[in-house]
């Protein structure tokens, strides 16, 4: 429990909250950010170096700049009228803070018996890719084929359906 | 306090902020992004657990977190992808707009 835990737990859950909260979308998505690097210094501080360069990798670097396109291609940054929280709004909070009574319960009622081990892992990225390649290896081809397959369906999801235009103009055109 | 129950219970304040977004928020977008930071914490607790759980050589509790990263990539590509669709089609990503099934 270092001084630098709290400082980076506090960035990452204030870079949480102001993503659900603020009123501008896009300011929503550089929260995120700021929320996804928090999480990488705290994978960074657990001895998982990996891990944090690959979140750092793939959240900050992929699927952030993914939210942001996102965001300015649906034109959600304009605020609409009546709010931007829903209508059911006091229920999914009365829930949200039922869930972490559930949690923080179950974490301080079972903080005697956690295991603490203090000694710090020794993890190359050598090991880890012998892991990969060995032990790993099914999940990992499996990771693959879905990595494969979600890229080709969101391609072909948000692809601009343009055929039935398309011939339109074309007939118009020949007109 | 011991130094896993502090990873655990920010790991559950966050799960619990995810969550109050991905129930609260009209936009598509931000329910997707209240998503993703529930299974960011879910990743902080896999990894946190690792470090501090026995047999830490292993690398299970890593890999679990990487594998999961590599999941989260792909959920929020289609997820996304779906919502600009939806966009296209219904010229709004306000879900309580959304309330009939029929295109």
């Amino acid at each position: 429990m270092t001084v630098a835990f709290y400082l980076i737990s506090a960035l990452t859950l204030a870079g949480g909250l102001a993503a659900i909260m603020l009123k501008n979308t896009v300011h929503c998505a550089l929260a995120l950010t700021v929320a996804f690097a928090g999480l990488a210094l705290l994978f960074l501080g657990l001895d998982a170096q990996f891990a944090g360069f690959a979140q750092i990798l793939v959240y900050i670097g992929a699927v952030a700049i993914l939210v942001v396109f996102a965001i300015l291609l649906t034109r959600g940054s304009e605020t609409p009228k009546d709010g931007v929280y829903s209508k059911h709004w006091p229920t999914g909070l009365v829930i949200a803070a039922a869930v972490f009574a559930v949690l923080g319960w179950a974490v301080l009622q079972s903080m005697r018996v956690l295991p603490s081990q203090s000694q710090a892992p020794v993890v190359t990225v050598q090991q880890i890719g012998n892991e990969l390649m060995s032990r790993y290896v099914l999940p990992l081809e499996i990771i693959a084929v879905l990595l494969t397959a979600a890229m080709i369906g969101a391609v072909i999801i948000a692809m601009h359906d343009k055929v039935e235009n398309g011939s339109a103009t074309n007939k118009e055109a020949a007109k | 306090m011991t130094p896993l129950a502090g990873y655990l219970l920010v790991a559950a304040l966050l799960f619990a902020i995810g969550l109050a977004g991905a129930l609260t928020r009209r936009n598509a977008i931000l329910v997707l992004i209240g998503i993703e930071l529930m299974l960011n914490a879910a990743n902080l607790n896999l990894i946190a657990f690792w470090r501090y759980g026995p047999h830490p050589e292993a690398l299970t509790g890593m890999m679990f977190a990487i594998f999961s990263i590599a999941v989260a990539a792909a959920e929020a590509a289609v997820g996304l992808g779906l919502v600009i669709q939806i966009h296209r089609h219904a010229h709004t990503t306000d879900l309580d707009a959304m309330n009939r099934m029929k295109g």
